[in-house]
């Protein structure tokens, strides 16, 4: 039965509610609306919130003045290939852990976990150095390899979970049948398994966009992800509100469209299950 | 069941996963508790020597190891209370039925998606820069002295902008454990007369512990390490004001160039994570059986 509210109570909710995220998103918005300011309103005291003149100039200055498309794409190839290259790698472990667990899996499963919770810190000098002596130090391929060792303990877990509710029948069915390994694998499980391995694939793109101690510390000018690209900002003559908004709100944006389809991934992927 | 064919094929399909995780944490760890125990600067190539555990005597008594100590727990705590007393507040409050749920919802979790340096670098030149800051212009409006937050609450400031960007985490999965609530018995309870204090401290807030406990566990393991704010916002100072372990460590090291020393830390600073984890990991084990 469900619960009736009285619609006082609805619309007093409604304000607070919204009130509150309004304000909680705020400093989003105001980097928005910024970035379309010129750089003299954006510092205008007492500040234009709406009214000023819209301008798409700090968009093109970004692009013109830095290289701002190569940094995006760095960002694009990085978080997409350092998933799919994990998916890759993750896939075949998930799958085989769900389907033929053994008396180890659990521990494998467990320590797995232990290796996320490495502070980066411990390791930051040898990476540092074993990258410097390969050459892989500023480059995309670099930055790959190490963002799939990162989130590998989250892909297989994720992955892990969503398989685990796949029913093991169907499985038995189809070897019932004859179908080989390759073929359960290809054309039995694949197609139930698409849903988890693509909500997967979503979070973990946003969170390899988003990583910022790797990309920060391994990277200069030439493989900067945008999370590297942004915090060049952070010196004092680059201190242009609009611009900065501009090119943040070009960082973000497409990560926020993806984070609001994830929402619900997001609970399950970053507690390893442990709440769905 | 399973044949004994295909656990061949199982063991051969994950030790890719398992090899290179092993590689990637056994290598660079036992690099780093190698290098942890020699004299060892960048600039000073080819004069490593073996030296015990004396860097670790040097970091440990090192005032600015007590200072980054203190900091980082001042960071994961203050950051800790903030979003789970407020996650609570806003789960409580978006489990409401309102109009618009879906919409704030959006923006409520907006937060979490922005990338650590955009989110540091909005909030110290946007909102909390003393000259054109909104803050700035905020206190300005009702006759009050700017204030100049990275400055004077390092940070204060950074913990409130790490505090922003996992709220909605600490929300979201507050919200996901109170939506599995049984109403029947909140209802049960409301005839029977209990107020809201009362139903929930005895009905919501037990429900939710599990979830509570996940929420610190995992932030903590990620708010141990924060860097990037730190970074862009005010370097580690002034002194080291707003230095955490994560911080010191890498200034040790890749602005210092003492590898040895750097080294040292970040065994510390695995030695703290790992007793957050060991906890983390037996709940979350726990749930693997149920």
């Amino acid at each position: 039965m469900a619960r009736r509210v009285s619609n006082r109570r609805k619309t007093l909710v409604t304000i607070v509610a919204w009130a509150v995220g309004i304000a909680i998103f705020f400093p989003i918005l105001w980097t928005i609306l910024t970035s379309f300011k010129t750089e003299a309103e954006a510092i205008a005291s007492p500040p234009k919130f709406l009214f000023f003149d819209w301008t798409l100039e700090n968009y093109a200055e970004v692009n013109s003045r830095s290289n701002y498309f190569l940094h995006f794409m760095n960002s694009v190839i990085i978080s997409v290939g350092s998933t799919l290259l994990g998916l890759a790698i993750a896939i075949p472990a998930a799958w085989s852990m769900a389907f033929v667990p053994g008396k180890r899996t659990k521990d494998v499963l467990m320590w797995m976990l232990s290796t996320k919770m490495l502070p980066p810190v411990g390791v930051l000098i040898p990476i540092y150095l074993l990258f410097r002596d390969s050459g892989l130090l500023d480059t995309r391929l670099g930055l790959v390899i190490v963002l799939t060792l990162i989130n590998l303990p989250i892909i297989v877990w994720m992955l892990f979970t969503y398989f685990k509710e796949i029913p093991g029948e169907i499985l038995e069915a189809a070897r019932m049948d004859g179908a080989g390994l390759w073929e359960e694998v290809v054309h039995v499980l694949t197609p139930m398994a698409v849903p988890g391995i693509a909500s997967t694939l979503l979070l973990n793109i946003i969170l390899a966009w988003n990583e910022a101690f790797w990309t920060l510390n391994l990277t200069a000018a030439k493989a900067a992800p945008l999370t590297a690209f942004i915090a060049s900002y952070s010196s004092p003559e680059g201190l242009f509100y609009a611009k900065l908004s501009a090119a943040s709100t070009l960082a973000i944006a497409p990560i926020l469209v993806l984070g609001w389809f994830s929402q619900k991934q997001l609970v399950r992927g970053l507690t390893f299950g442990a709440v769905k | 069941m399973a044949t004994a064919h295909s656990r061949v094929a199982a063991r051969f399909m994950i030790s890719p996963a398992v090899l290179l995780l092993l590689g990637w944490m056994i290598v660079p760890l036992s690099m780093t508790i190698y290098f942890s125990f020699l004299s060892y600067n960048l600039l000073m190539p080819g004069m490593e020597e073996f030296i015990g555990f004396t860097n670790y005597r040097f970091f440990l008594t090192d005032p600015a190891f007590f200072a980054a100590l203190a900091n980082t727990l001042l960071l994961v705590g203050g950051v800790l209370v903030i979003t789970i007393v407020g996650g609570t507040a806003l789960a409580l409050l978006l489990d409401q039925p309102f109009w618009g749920q879906g919409i704030v919802r959006i923006l409520v979790i907006a937060p979490f998606f922005v990338m650590p340096t955009v989110s540091a670098l909005v909030w110290k030149n946007m909102f909390m820069n003393p000259v054109n800051g909104l803050f700035a212009h905020l206190a300005k409006a009702i006759g009050l002295e700017p204030f100049d937050f990275l400055a004077h609450a390092p940070l204060a400031s950074i913990i409130l902008i790490v505090a922003w960007q996992w709220l909605p985490f600490a929300t979201l999965i507050l919200l996901t454990a109170l939506q599995s609530l049984d109403q029947e018995q909140l209802e049960a309870s409301e005839m029977d007369g209990a107020n809201f204090g009362n139903r929930f401290i005895y009905i919501v807030l037990p429900h939710m512990a599990r979830a509570i406990t996940v929420v610190v566990l995992i932030q903590t393991i990620f708010l141990l390490s924060v860097f990037a704010e730190i970074l862009v916002t005010t370097n580690g100072g002034p002194g080291y004001a707003s230095t955490n372990i994560t911080y010191l460590v890498y200034a040790q090291s890749l602005l210092q160039f003492d590898v040895g020393g750097g080294s040292a830390g970040g065994i510390v600073a695995v030695i703290l994570a790992n007793i957050v984890a060991v906890f983390l990991m037996r709940m979350i084990g726990k749930n693997l059986e149920a």
